[in-house]
């Protein structure tokens, strides 16, 4: 029967490699899936583990390639291409796929046990007892990074406190700079623009100066915020952006680009932390500790404050370029 | 430093009617921020601040003990659902804006 079930290497290729620095750079980010179904990595028998898995291939990846030396079963289920945190938060990694896909496979012809490894991180989409009620499937809820199986498999199933904790150190924001900087820069792009067709029908000429500051403030919120997170003060996202902004400017002000008269400086002290807040913002999307209510609490506030800085800055600056 | 990654004060939905709580300790196994321990053979809220309404906990709550509401902490989410009338979602039918 095992000569069905399709073999997977735990070693990845560079073609899986460049695929996923590309992803990470935004470039055909969403279309990377694996065909659902259940594939063997090593020789696994009726004993062996069964861990469950989304058919995003960034998520395929990482699990297979920390099942080196060990044979076990990979159950990927449809998840229309998502990964496991983002497709559990949708219900697609989901009980009734799960279950659906546990009988479609035959997993119970496979194996002789009744245990399912399950991402920790599927959790929000799984109930174990109702998969459960089910299938005679039991659920056990694997670490949170697939990095740790081999030694939640070694300790029979048993996962450490520190296994279960979802963390969001430098090198994990470091990871999402790339795609940060990518996903709004046809904004920045569009607003550069139009400042820049500003100077050059004003009195003074064209000038790049606008196009800087404006790429200054777009660098604070999905550079320097990310990769300062937990530095910078306060505890919503968008003051943390204004901070970022403060050193936007400051280095504005170091070339002095920022403007010669008051009045134009008071524009950019509007717009750069406008921008920088905004989009810092939206890093709470990224993040790994950040719930629906506060952050629909903290953009009551922020969105009305930042786009009325927007504005007032962008008319302030428009009119220090003519009068 | 990565265990004091704490979100706004005193916003999170969470609750738990203890009462309905038989211990099971499946709260605690899927909660990605330790925000429940068990106590006595109860769950018990610890960090309610840590919370990011994940929603596993609820959902993996035989006794529907626990309540959430549950969604994405996401600005970008956010205003996708304002913009389209619905829940706040990080909907992939737009391909690119994914979370």
């Amino acid at each position: 029967m095992n000569q069905q079930i399709p073999q997977v290497s735990s070693t990845l290729s560079f073609q899986d490699k460049l695929e996923s620095t590309l992803v990470r750079w935004g470039i055909g980010r969403m279309d990377h899936t694996v065909e659902p179904g259940i594939y063997a990595v090593g020789n696994p028998n009726q004993d062996s583990p069964v861990l469950i898995s989304a058919n995003y291939k960034l998520s395929f990846d990482a699990l297979r390639k920390e099942l080196k030396n060990i044979n076990a079963y990979i159950v990927v289920i449809d998840t229309k291409g998502i990964n496991v945190w983002c497709a559990a938060g949708k219900g697609t990694f989901g009980t009734e796929e799960i279950v659906n896909r546990l009988k479609k496979v035959g997993l119970d012809q496979i194996v002789s046990h009744k245990t399912i490894i399950v991402p920790q991180l599927g959790a929000p989409g799984v109930a174990a007892h109702e998969v459960q009620q089910q299938t005679g499937f039991r659920v056990v809820y694997g670490p949170v990074r697939a990095s740790d199986i081999p030694a939640f498999l070694k300790a029979g199933l048993k996962v450490s406190k520190e296994m279960r904790q979802v963390r969001f150190a430098f090198i994990d924001r470091l990871h999402l700079v790339p795609l940060e900087l990518t996903i709004s820069i046809k904004y920045l792009l569009l607003l550069i623009m139009t400042f820049l067709f500003v100077t050059a029908f004003s009195p003074t000429g064209l000038n790049w100066n606008p196009a800087i500051n404006l790429l200054l403030a777009y660098l604070a919120g999905t550079v320097l915020g990310p990769l300062l997170l937990p530095w910078l003060p306060g505890r919503s996202f968008s003051v943390k952006g204004i901070f970022t902004a403060f050193i936007a400017i400051s280095i504005a002000a170091h070339f002095n680009i920022i403007g010669v008269t008051k009045r134009e400086m008071s524009a950019w002290l509007l717009i750069i932390p406008a921008i920088s807040s905004f989009l810092l913002m939206n890093f709470t999307g990224s993040s790994t500790y950040t719930s629906l209510s506060g952050v629909q609490k903290e953009m009551k506030i922020a969105v009305p404050l930042q786009s009325t800085a927007l504005v007032l800055g962008s008319i302030l600056w428009i009119i220090t370029k003519f009068i | 430093m990565d265990n004091n990654q704490v979100y706004l004060k005193n916003v999170a939905t969470l609750k738990l009617d203890v009462t309905k709580c038989i211990g099971c300790n499946r709260c605690i196994e899927v909660c990605p921020h330790e925000v429940l321990v068990m106590e006595d053979k109860k769950a018990k809220i610890v960090t309610l601040d840590a919370c990011m309404e994940c929603g596993a906990c609820a959902k993996n709550c035989p006794t529907k003990a626990i309540t959430v509401k549950s969604g994405v902490g996401c600005a970008a989410g956010i205003i996708n659902g304002i913009l389209r009338g619905t829940e706040p979602t990080c909907d992939c039918s737009d391909p690119g804006s994914c979370c």
